[in-house]
């Protein structure tokens, strides 16, 4: 899985990070979701979809072979 | 031709539970004009898909001073010509203001404020149990928790609480007239915008204190933008989680074996999911998210045009059993993080991780420390805010 974020469109909801804390964070200057890691282990797969599908600005994309 | 329905839509028998009218809207989905106060006919959305895709829309605005903005109230619309805050502007001007605010309310610093939210919920359960039995748990506990922790994060002073839930409270009801609302809302700014001058001679360690540092001596807010803002966060950051306090400790007391569940668990991701249910199945914000089209666009089969007002009524889309299963159950152990409760795109709750922490911290503590809580009145004598932009209840007598 590999994951990307547009920052752009993020709202700085937090959502990503409360779906899985140890995959994202948020940019302490401005709220702005930032990557722990781009390519998380499988354990964190079932909350970075989570992240994915609530993300209220659709600014996560995900790619899963 | 059949007549157009009038909404809001009066509830049922269950006080949980949305309109049956608007529950009929949604068996097929449908985008329907409805009649509000001022008689004009915006269209309500129903559908979990067609809720989340015109929220996401940046077709459709949500600023309140656009010509067919569907107003909740006389008052409210009164009240955004005296104050409009970033939640009612579009981008790129909704975004910068935004912005300002995202890093004050982070997961993390949220987090941060558990151990101070711990210990301000085990005090007034405290003072309670010392207290009178019974006790209207809206004045003794779920007002005070939301309205102690906000007054911290902006440096209010919580010695004026009755003040501010009071003018709150008149804010928020559909009966209050553009007529009362002016001088009201006059006063409310006045309010706040000492205390924006107060922390401009002397700042301290707080949210209006690092706005005015931060961002009015670099020019990037007046002074005027961060009383609206204050006035947004004070209001917003006390009377929603205090309303979901009380009217889900409630639903726990009817739903017996879900407070149970509740009260008994140790894992902290079922207390997590406990509070993700609660939200999707009260949904408070039973107003609806009002826009107004900036062009055409087509949902639900139907075309709203350019001009055209918009209630996504988030409620029902909440009760979208194409989304949810069975969902007028309600079941803390299903999954409901995709819920509408904070609404959706651009201007989804910006302070959803600290009434998360809120709630949290109350559901996992209040039933723990009084087990035998109980309603000390019948469910029919119960006053549900059918009468306020936010629904809950007005009092809510208990024993234990």
């Amino acid at each position: 899985m590999k994951i990307e974020i547009d920052q752009d469109k993020c709202v700085g909801a937090g959502q990503c990070v409360f779906a899985a804390m140890d995959v994202f964070d948020q940019r302490d200057s401005d709220g702005i979701a930032v990557l722990l890691t781009d390519e998380p282990t499988e354990e964190h797969w079932e909350g970075v979809r989570e992240a994915a599908a609530v993300c209220p600005a659709a600014a996560i994309t995900l790619h899963e072979n | 031709m059949t007549e157009t329905p009038t909404y809001p839509m009066p509830r049922g028998r269950c006080p949980f539970d949305p309109p049956p009218a608007l529950a009929r809207i949604q068996e097929n989905q449908a985008v329907t004009r409805v009649r509000i106060w001022d008689g004009s006919t915006p269209w309500v959305v129903s559908g979990y898909d067609n809720a989340r895709a015109v929220l996401a829309d940046p077709r459709v605005s949500a600023d309140s001073l656009l010509p067919g903005y569907p107003s909740p109230s006389a008052g409210v619309a009164a009240g955004r010509q005296k104050s409009r805050s970033f939640i009612n502007m579009d981008d790129p001007e909704h975004a910068a203001q935004r912005r300002m605010l995202t890093p004050s309310f982070m997961v993390k610093k949220m987090e941060a404020l558990r151990p101070r939210i711990q210990e301000i919920v085990d005090g007034l359960i405290d003072d309670m149990l010392a207290g009178p039995k019974p006790a209207d748990l809206v004045q003794a506990f779920a007002l005070p928790v939301p309205s102690l922790v906000i007054c911290e994060l902006l440096g209010v002073s919580y010695e004026d609480h009755d003040y501010f839930q009071d003018v709150s409270r008149k804010l928020i009801s559909r009966d209050t007239t553009a007529e009362e609302l002016a001088p009201l809302m006059d006063d409310f700014l006045a309010f706040l915008g000492k205390h924006v001058d107060s922390k401009a001679d002397n700042p301290g360690d707080d949210l209006i204190s690092s706005l005015v540092v931060d961002q009015m001596s670099s020019g990037a807010l007046t002074r005027d933008e961060i009383v609206h803002m204050a006035r947004l966060l004070l209001v917003a950051g006390h009377e929603t989680t205090a309303n979901m306090i009380a009217l889900g400790t409630l639903a726990l007391l009817e739903h017996p074996d879900q407070l149970a569940a509740l009260r008994d668990t140790d894992d902290p991701k079922l207390v997590a999911g406990a509070v993700e249910e609660l939200l999707r199945y009260l949904t408070i914000t039973h107003s609806g998210r009002r826009r107004v089209a900036l062009e055409d666009i087509e949902v639900g089969g139907r075309t709203i045009r350019a001009g055209e007002g918009i209630i996504v009524a988030s409620d029902i889309a909440n009760r979208d059993a194409t989304a949810s299963p069975e969902p007028d159950s309600l079941d803390i152990t299903r999954k409901a993080r995709h819920h509408l409760a904070f609404g959706y795109g651009v201007h989804q709750c910006l302070g959803q991780p600290l009434a998360r922490v809120e709630l949290q911290v109350v559901y996992s503590t209040l039933y723990r420390r009084i087990p035998t809580l109980a309603l000390a009145e019948p469910l029919d004598q119960v006053k549900f805010k059918h009468d306020m932009l936010v629904y809950g209840v007005h009092e809510l007598a208990v024993t234990w």
